[in-house]
């Protein structure tokens, strides 16, 4: 169990890439923290640094106490399951799970209960003289994590490890590894573009873009505070409605193309503005706002009515008992969940 | 056969005569040829032929001649794969730890594959000139006076080092695409399992290189018993006497220059039957080629 | 708690100099490697630059004398053999004919045998394609004596068909675009039949260009064995103006055991000919030329 410490952290390709900006940032011994961001956000080599299998050009790592900064992966105490799971495709499971222990010097006999613990855990025990090559995806995954579980380690790494399933197993594995972690208790940093998985999973979310940090907070505040229109439109499906308005000398906030919204504009604000509207934070029927539906697409428990609003593309979402239709429907819009965001640099205002 | 195929009758066949008229003429017809004449004794003198049977099979496992060429074949393909794998493997491995500079040493180290076999016996023989070849004052150095084209093991010796050095690059580009193909999350996961590159290499990326080695070695076999005639035949300076030669090159002796038609048929068909051997044993290897994957 | 931000920058550390020994181990290994593989061609080329009295002398040279024009020249252009009427440019041009003839007629050939197999419902597609097989048993020099004599029967010893025609009786190229063509999606065929392409313009128009990257890798690996072909030169061409530049280099070593002083420098300026255009088409072709001999040999 360790704390994970990362003090002006910056990583630059030799080729000037900037992958990661300089940020810093602590896991707390224990939590399940999750990096998510679109592709090439620098999450993964965020990770790979804490690693080792990429070098930091700036900045000091801690695990534990310990700075790792210049210690090899393996002598780090970390355990890493990856995306395709890179299990040693020539070892049956049991020696690919017991590949890590016995290169630590444990005896024989400690390292075959200990992987048969392990392999109970995740129900492994029938497999475990076979070879990757005989086992399915969940079942490769399963043992990847086998590996990682069998060193009880001080910190799991995950690097996009559901990516490779089915959407069906994803759903399930998700919620196995979440358990797992807990049982162990474990420090663990989990990699993922997925923004369910990374709210569903997660103690604390990391949203990272470009390489940059945008938001480090709870799910909860991740989805009730976005500190960007990024954050706000990268999290949560369906994404937050964002418009283009402008906050008049009246304080009034009308929508460019000059419908006025019934909101309080913030106080020090003032000109061009973006107003953020999460699409279930509204209710129809009721309200003066005139929304414009095109489409309404069927979830079963939801229906999403896509349109416009004041002529800017616009989404509500509703429960399935609400029926909905083509047409023009007044819509009421619920003060308090509001957001609003500078229209020149898309940060909370 | 693709599912989606042409039925055509006559283009298919129109297609494949050129290939197949070639390999009747210059492979079955030569091929059943000497399977033929080596049953028989040729007249020296160009009169005709003889009969004699199995004669000419036991008189070559009766030659002493032919059991030191064909212990010297062994000999030298055993010594010219073993080193000639071992040092590409080395310089493989090497190449692809290396960060900066891959691609010019696989460059520098590649382009030998592209000499002809006598080119590189006549700079073996420049090599090892007995007046003032480089190796040759190299060799000179421990107190080894070497003797190219005279001394039996001496030009053995010099025979196998050029050998060993033309047949690098190939293994050495097998190696490195065989290196480059295991999945950098598996020797990740390695890093991360392991801090010793020597363990590591032995346990993990040694036996996922293991069909490629398996690939190499009976190419190394056939290479050391057959390709290696242009080196041999040069570095002997045409002087075959007493100086070591592998049995493709006492076929070639025998059937041209002794005229001895009958035997040197024999040998081909014993050489025959050898490669028919390998090559069944090749590629039964190759479909059970230890796919982990 | 989260100390977020990328505002904040704590004392970074200054970047650490990964000085690893392993490394230097490592490229330690690589020169010595690349030393070993260059050295004969530095010492060759080298020690060409100077007149055979000083090479016999003083065997081979690490710096530089005066002749190598000289002698690049005589070897070239200088008329010798028993004849007196062949010099270097005539057995360069000799190589490149048995070269690309060889390359290309196999590429012609063994493209054509793979198309019918794979694309074809033949009903002994699979006979034709063991007797093909079959060939990869046994290499030119084991069946040397049998096929001598039947290119004598044929009428075809010094002559430049005589020289190619024998070596393609091989199967690696049509083993090798085999394998090609049937990794070749199915869809396309039925995509071009359905726009009226029948299997001699879908060979030409689609098959073909989807070739080009394995034909240039091929081509080069067949130029290549063509070009350093050996024994079967030596002994299909007597006459001396069909002499391709390897079958040069043995004539010049049977010299070296007669003549009092051997032409050592021409000789070595020959080896050098003699090797460059291979060489030089690997290295610059290596992409191409690692491809299919990785590709071609399995």
């Amino acid at each position: 169990m360790a704390q994970v410490a990362l003090e002006g952290i910056h990583k630059v390709y030799p080729n000037g890439f900037e992958a990661v900006q300089t940020c810093s940032f602590v896991i707390q011994d224990g939590e399940f923290v999750v990096l998510v961001g679109p592709s090439g956000c620098g999450k993964s080599t965020l990770l790979r640094m804490v690693a080792g299998l990429e070098e930091i050009t700036e900045g000091t790592l801690r695990i534990g106490d310990r700075v790792v900064n210049d210690v090899d992966p393996a002598d780090r105490n970390i355990a890493m399951v990856f995306q395709n799971y890179a299990l040693y495709p020539h070892m049956t499971v049991s020696k690919n799970m017991g590949y890590g222990l016995k290169n630590r010097g444990l005896p024989k006999a400690e390292i075959d209960a200990k992987v048969q613990e392990a392999a109970k855990m995740l129900n492994l025990t029938d497999y475990l003289d076979r070879r990757p090559s005989q086992l399915s995806g969940g079942q490769r995954q399963r043992v990847a994590m086998g590996r990682a579980i069998v060193r009880q380690p001080d910190l799991f790494l995950f690097d996009e490890p559901l990516s490779n399933l089915d959407a069906k197993l994803r759903n399930q594995m998700r919620i196995e590894v979440r358990a797992l972690q807990r049982r162990l208790g474990t420090t663990a940093v989990y990699v993922t573009h997925d923004q369910v998985e990374a709210m569903t999973m997660a103690d604390r979310i990391i949203v990272l873009n470009g390489g940059r940090i945008e938001q480090i907070g709870t799910p909860k505040e991740i989805y009730n505070a976005p500190a960007s229109t990024f954050v706000a439109s990268f999290m949560g499906a369906p994404p937050m409605n964002v418009l283009n308005a402008t906050v008049g000398s009246d304080k009034h906030v009308t929508l460019d193309e000059g419908l006025e919204l019934p909101v309080a504009a913030p106080a020090s604000s003032s000109g061009p503005i973006l107003v953020g509207i999460r699409p279930e934070d509204l209710t129809l029927g009721e309200g003066s706002t005139p929304f414009d539906v095109q489409i309404v697409e069927e979830l079963g428990a939801q229906r999403l009515l896509h349109g416009t609003l004041g002529g800017q593309a616009f989404s509500v979402s509703v429960s399935k008992d609400h029926e909905a239709a083509t047409g023009t429907i007044p819509v009421g819009i619920n003060p308090g969940a509001v957001h609003f965001f500078s229209r020149d640099d898309g940060f909370r205002i | 056969m693709k599912r989606a195929g042409f039925t055509n009758p006559w283009l298919p066949i129109l297609l494949l005569v050129p290939q197949l008229s070639i390999i009747v003429v210059f492979f079955y017809w030569p091929a059943a040829w000497a399977i033929q004449s080596s049953f028989y004794l040729q007249d020296p003198f160009g009169f005709g032929s003889t009969f004699v049977g199995a004669e000419n099979y036991t008189d070559i496992a009766q030659s002493v001649e032919y059991r030191k060429v064909a212990w010297f074949t062994v000999y030298f393909t055993a010594i010219v794969t073993f080193l000639s794998l071992s040092i590409a493997l080395l310089l493989a491995v090497k190449a692809d730890n290396v960060l900066r500079g891959a691609k010019t040493y696989r460059t520098l180290l590649m382009w030998v594959y592209a000499i002809a076999p006598p080119v590189a016996g006549f700079l073996g023989i420049m090599f090892f000139d007995q007046s003032h070849g480089p190796l040759t004052r190299f060799f000179g150095f421990f107190g080894w006076d070497f003797k190219l084209g005279v001394d039996y093991f001496d030009t053995a010796t010099a025979m196998i080092i050029v050998a060993v050095w033309k047949q690098i690059p190939v293994n050495f580009i097998f190696f490195l695409s065989g290196l480059q193909s295991i999945p950098r999350s598996v020797r990740e996961a390695a890093l991360i399992d392991n801090n010793s590159g020597v363990r590591r290499f032995w346990d993990v990326t040694f036996p996922l290189l293991a069909p490629t080695a398996f690939f190499l070695l009976i190419i190394n076999i056939t290479y050391a018993m057959f390709d290696t005639f242009g080196i041999i035949d040069t570095m002997m300076k045409g002087e075959p006497g007493a100086n070591p030669m592998t049995l493709v090159y006492k076929v070639y002796l025998d059937g041209f220059r002794g005229n001895d038609l009958g035997g040197s048929s024999a040998q081909s068909v014993v050489l025959m039957v050898l490669v028919l051997v390998l090559t069944i044993f090749q590629f039964r290897l190759i479909e059970r080629r230890i796919h982990y994957t | 708690m989260a100390d977020l931000t990328q505002t904040q920058i704590a004392q970074p550390t200054p970047t650490r100099l990964r000085f690893k020994w392993s490394a230097v181990f490592d490229h330690l290994v690589l020169i010595a490697g690349s030393l070993l593989m260059l050295m004969p061609l530095v010492y060759a080329f080298v020690t060409a630059s100077y007149d055979p009295v000083t090479i016999h002398r003083e065997g081979l040279a690490l710096t530089f004398g005066d002749q190598l024009g000289t002698n690049f020249e005589k070897a070239l252009l200088e008329k010798g053999g028993f004849t007196k009427t062949v010099d270097g440019m005539v057995m360069l041009k000799n190589s490149f004919i048995l070269g690309i003839g060889f390359a290309v007629g196999k590429i012609i050939i063994s493209m054509m045998a793979a198309y019918a197999i794979v694309y074809f419902r033949l009903r002994f597609a699979t006979f034709a394609f063991w007797i093909i097989f079959t060939t990869l048993l046994l290499p030119l020099e084991v069946r040397i004596l049998p096929s001598y004599e039947a290119i004598q029967r044929l009428g075809m010893a010094n002559t430049y068909s005589g020289l190619i025609v024998p070596l393609i009786a091989s199967a690696t190229g049509t083993f090798f675009f085999r394998q090609f063509f049937r990794a070749v999606p199915e869809e396309l065929v039925e995509a071009a039949r359905i726009d009226g392409a029948g299997p001699v313009k879908f060979f030409i128009d689609i098959l073909v260009p989807l070739s080009r990257t394995m034909i240039a890798a091929i081509f080069i690996i067949m130029f290549v064995f063509g070009w350093n072909q050996y024994l079967w030169p030596t002994l299909i061409t007597t006459d001396e103006s069909l002499f391709t530049l390897v079958r040069g280099i043995k004539q010049i070593v049977l010299t070296y055991s007669d003549a009092a002083i051997p032409e050592h420098g021409q000789a070595l300026a020959l080896a050098i000919v003699a090797m460059l255009p291979p060489v030089l088409i690997v290295i610059f072709f290596q992409s191409w030329f690692v491809k299919g001999l990785t590709e071609s040999d399995k």
